[in-house]
């Protein structure tokens, strides 16, 4: 792969950038309310306050001018303060992050170390058995809702088995393995949650693209050579049909912060999802926008690696 | 006479599918003796390439399977063999290449890697040991810079030199038989003479048997020793090639040669060319009787009723017509 | 074949066999399909699902006429009984009448949204298509940048920013209503465009289409006539796909308490309330939980079954 084409994915995820913040700029200021609204209906300002106030904020600068003072601001990390929680935005947003990640990380790879072997395994022998028993649970994990299936966890897990706690706590006050022990033990249900609405899907996809690479001619080549059908499987099979998987698991991490806000939400976890939701329900509009523009940014910094592993992964698309 | 190498015998591969089965291939006698090139020809659908593909079981089955026959190799039936006593024939003893040089390389590998996979495996080699020998190969078909090649990816190549790469690589373990499914039929005019060459080149080094699979009369008459003239999934005629041209029996036969093109002729001819009427019939649930009967001009009853046997004509002709 | 010729004993058998098979392959593709859908068990067992469902939340309230805000503090948190044939919640209201109403919402939901994202993504698609050039790159830019939107961060931001203002005009429950079906159909357009558009840009070459481009029909008359009808196995099943996503979207939102009002009963909303009381009165959250996950498993067994009914390559 070239150094070139790593470069142009980058360039290319810039005007995508710049068209979602165009986007989240244009619902805000299409938005009907003003921040200055409060103070229009208390008596005790002066409209020449008001008025120099809506002045010194550039609330009556042309659209345009206001994107721009927006958007230097949110480049710059300026992204307002939290009335709710009393700190800064970026700060906030940044302590709540890396539980987010985690928790999505660990669903990703629970969800990939699933689905691939068994989409593997459904699409060498379709209408099989094993085939229509993966299927079927495959379409089961991709209708449920997330909240749904955390519910049921729930009520299996921490109210008839009292196994696992259904709450997540940040401040566990315990030392060395016990520490771990627990950490590891509150996340289990909301990994398991995301991890299996997304292995659902992932098997589907997998399963699709075994067979779609099964019958092309150069895995009959490789057949003819002799080298066993493990083999062909797995290094001129799977390893073709990982292709478009790859595009398709980065293509599905909109939804998946969807479900990471929900399991967050279920479970308490303190990750950017359950701040947004506290702070819509709490009106905290700065936190609702630096929020939705992290996630934004993730998505598109997660579309760019899977293009450079697109890239990677199929030596045809990086020479174009 | 010389050995007998390959010797399929009333072999029928037939493909379930939801409307019935498909006869793809139906009682098909074929023989290649060592050394020799055998040309097995007819129209698209006539199961030339699912014959060729039963040879080394690359046949899906389920849908397909064997119904009947046997397919001796070297006096050995490999109907019955397992998946890994075929891998101990495939490549080592009998290679193919496939008509679609464009699709039949893996696109993520380099062509060194998959030729060297194959040297590997059958030769027992260190994997610079293989890829010196794939290098090696991808000399002897004539690729220029071959050390510097074999780590170019399949999309680097052109088609005709993919196809030389496929022959590199069906060619690295010196197997005995080789298969040919169409092998110039995807390429440009001027390469197909190049690969049919290099073909007749390779033959003469590495002295193994061609199984030429070709809907082409032309390259047949210029290639083969012998010629087997498939339609419907039956054989309707074999015979060593200048008795096949001189003298051919069979109406479908008799077809597909005045089908050739012929410059000397269109001229004379007010550039007419024939051509057989009708098409291939669905193999689903084939009518009794000679197959070809729907498209003969001499059909009369009797070929309705049954499908008249190979019989010997002259020495080494064979034909299934009751003319 | 064996028709030109007298009907002997022997050809009679296959003759018929033939005649059977020219029949097959010269039925309407509709019935083609509706053949091949029979033949998957589950899709239509799904269908089975969804039209009970259907027709429970739109005759049932009329036999089970039970108001579905009657308080009765002596029934709250009661499991399934004869009274009450699916428990009550904490308010002892009856869970049977609120799914039913909650039904309603739910399939009324997804059935719009799926419209709307039908309508834009068809439009945008059929320009992007039979445009090219730089419309169609303009538009297709778009679509993968609506693509890469995180869709439920952006849904609620939206619903935050502009429930005040649409429940000032169309009133609490409408505007509820309005504004989720739209932002859910806003956010789901995009993979009917591109299909419709790649659909498109296959469909064009073709020779039928090119026939009628010699025989001068107009390029509105070359889609609606010839391209669309085409396009039209891949969008029902999308568009069937997206009545499932758009009913769970609709569900979330209501879970975490951003979408219908809160007195208005949505199997979301009620799972919502159900949550805080999974120990003492579980039936509550897993009847509205079954609902959806039912809904939703059965459109897209549906879906499923489209697919493989309108993709006539397959082989069995």
């Amino acid at each position: 792969m070239s150094r070139q084409y790593v470069i142009r994915r980058m360039l290319i995820a810039i005007p995508s950038l710049l068209g979602i913040s165009v986007i989240l700029f244009t619902i805000l200021a299409m938005a009907p309310g003003d921040p200055f609204e409060e103070l229009a209906t208390n008596p005790a300002i002066p409209p020449e306050v008001r008025q120099a106030l809506r002045t010194k904020f550039g609330l009556d600068d042309p659209v345009w001018q206001r994107y721009l003072h927006w958007l230097s601001a949110m480049v710059q990390g300026d992204w307002g303060f939290s009335f709710q929680s009393r700190m800064d935005v970026d700060t906030l947003i940044l302590q709540r992050l890396p539980v987010t990640l985690i928790v999505i990380g660990a669903s990703q790879i629970l969800a990939i170390s699933v689905a691939i072997p068994v989409g593997v395994l459904a699409a060498i022998r379709p209408y099989s058995v094993f085939d229509q028993v993966a299927s079927t649970f495959a379409m089961i994990g991709f209708s449920l809702p997330t909240f749904f299936t955390g519910l049921v966890l729930i009520l299996i897990f921490s109210i008839q088995l009292d196994w696992l706690p259904f709450v997540y706590r940040a401040d566990i006050h315990a030392t060395g393995w016990a520490f771990y022990w627990e950490h590891l033990k509150q996340s289990i249900m909301p990994v398991v949650v995301l991890g299996l609405a997304q292995a659902g899907t992932l098997v589907r996809f997998m399963r699709s693209s075994v067979l779609d690479v099964i019958r092309l001619d150069y895995v009959t080549t490789a057949r003819s050579k002799g080298i066993g059908e493990r083999k062909v499987i797995v290094k001129h099979v799977v390893r073709n049909a990982l292709i478009p998987v790859v595009t398709l698991v980065f293509l599905q991490l909109p939804a998946v912060f969807g479900g990471a806000i929900v399991t967050e939400q279920i479970f308490r976890v303190p990750g950017i999802g359950s701040l947004l939701i506290a702070a819509i329900l709490a009106n905290d509009t700065p936190v609702v926008m630096g929020v939705t523009f992290v996630i934004a940014c993730l998505v598109v910094l997660f579309n760019l690696i899977a293009d450079i592993l697109y890239g990677w992964l199929d030596p045809r698309i990086s020479f174009r | 006479m010389a050995e007998t190498l390959l010797d399929i015998r009333g072999l029928k591969t037939w493909f379930k599918t939801e409307d019935g089965m498909v006869r793809a291939v139906d009682g098909v006698d074929l023989r290649i003796d060592r050394g020799e090139t055998v040309g097995v020809v007819g129209e698209s659908g006539c199961g030339k390439t699912v014959t060729a593909r039963s040879v080394l079981k690359l046949i899906d089955m389920p849908p397909g399977r064997f119904e009947a026959g046997t397919i001796l190799w070297q006096g050995r039936d490999l109907i019955p063999l397992d998946q890994d006593e075929m891998n101990q024939i495939r490549a080592r003893e009998i290679a193919i290449i496939f008509q679609e040089p464009m699709t039949s390389l893996n696109p993520v590998y380099t062509v060194g890697d998959q030729i060297a996979e194959v040297i590997a495996l059958h030769q027992k080699l260190s994997p610079k040991q293989a890829m010196a020998g794939a290098a090696e190969m991808l000399r002897l078909v004539n690729i220029p810079n071959p050390q510097k090649r074999v780590h170019d990816y399949p999309h680097q190549f052109s088609g005709g030199m993919r196809q030389r790469v496929m022959i590199a690589m069906a060619l690295s373990c010196q197997p005995k038989l080789l298969i040919a499914d169409e092998p110039t039929t995807a390429l440009d005019v001027t390469i197909q003479a190049q690969i049919l060459e290099l073909m007749q080149e390779m033959k003469e080094k590495f002295g193994m048997a061609i199984m030429l699979i070709t809907h082409a009369m032309g390259v047949v008459a210029e290639t083969c020793q012998r010629v087997t003239v498939m339609y419907a999934g039956k054989v309707v005629e074999e015979a060593p090639v200048e008795a096949l041209f001189g003298d051919p029996r069979h109406p479908y036969t008799q077809g597909l040669i005045r089908s050739i093109p012929r410059i000397d002729r269109a001229v004379s001819r007010q550039a007419r060319l024939e051509s057989i009427q009708g098409t291939v019939p669905s193999l689903l649930n084939p009518p009794p009787g000679c197959r070809f009967a729907a498209r003969c001009r001499f059909a009369t009853d009797v070929c309705t009723q049954a499908m008249p046997p190979l019989k010997e004509v002259a020495p080494g002709h064979r034909v299934a017509c009751v003319l | 074949m064996a028709g030109s010729t007298p009907a002997s004993l022997s050809a009679d058998a296959p003759a018929a066999g033939v005649v059977q098979a020219r029949k097959a392959r010269s039925i309407s593709p509709a019935i083609e399909t509706w053949r091949r859908f029979r033949r998957h068990v589950l899709a239509v067992s799904g269908a089975i699902v969804l039209l009970i469902m259907v027709l429970g939340v739109l005759v049932g309230p009329s036999i089970w006429a039970v108001p579905i805000n009657e308080i009765d503090f002596t029934a709250k948190l009661q499991g399934p009984s004869l009274k009450h044939p699916l428990g009550t919640d904490d308010l002892g209201q009856d869970l049977l009448a609120r799914m039913m109403y909650g039904g309603k919402i739910s399939l009324a939901v997804g059935f719009a949204a799926m419209m709307v994202a039908l309508v834009v993504g068809v439009l945008v698609g059929a320009v992007a298509g039979m445009a090219s050039g730089w419309v169609d790159a303009a538009l297709m830019w778009l679509t993968d940048l609506f693509l890469a939107l995180p869709t439920l961060p952006l849904l609620l931001l939206v619903i935050y920013l502009f429930r005040d203002s649409v429940k000032q005009v169309l009133g609490v429950e409408g505007g509820a209503f309005v504004l989720i079906v739209v932002v859910i159909g806003g956010l789901r357009w995009m993979p009917v465009a591109r299909l419709v558009r790649a659909q498109f840009l296959s469909l064009r070459e073709k020779e039928f289409v090119e026939a009628a481009r010699a025989l001068g029909a107009s390029k509105v008359r070359q889609v609606v006539q010839h391209i669309l009808p085409n396009a039209l196995g891949p969008v029902i099943v999308v568009g069937t796909i997206d009545v499932a996503t758009a009913i769970i979207f609709e569900s979330t939102l209501s879970f975490l308490g951003l979408g219908f009002p809160s007195d208005v009963p949505t199997w979301g909303s009620m799972l919502r309330d159900a949550k805080d009381y999974l120990d003492i009165a579980p039936h509550w959250a897993l009847f509205p939980g079954a609902a959806i996950f039912l809904t939703v498993l059965a459109i897209n067994f549906i879906g499923d079954g489209l697919r493989d009914a309108f993709d006539p390559r397959r082989v069995l």
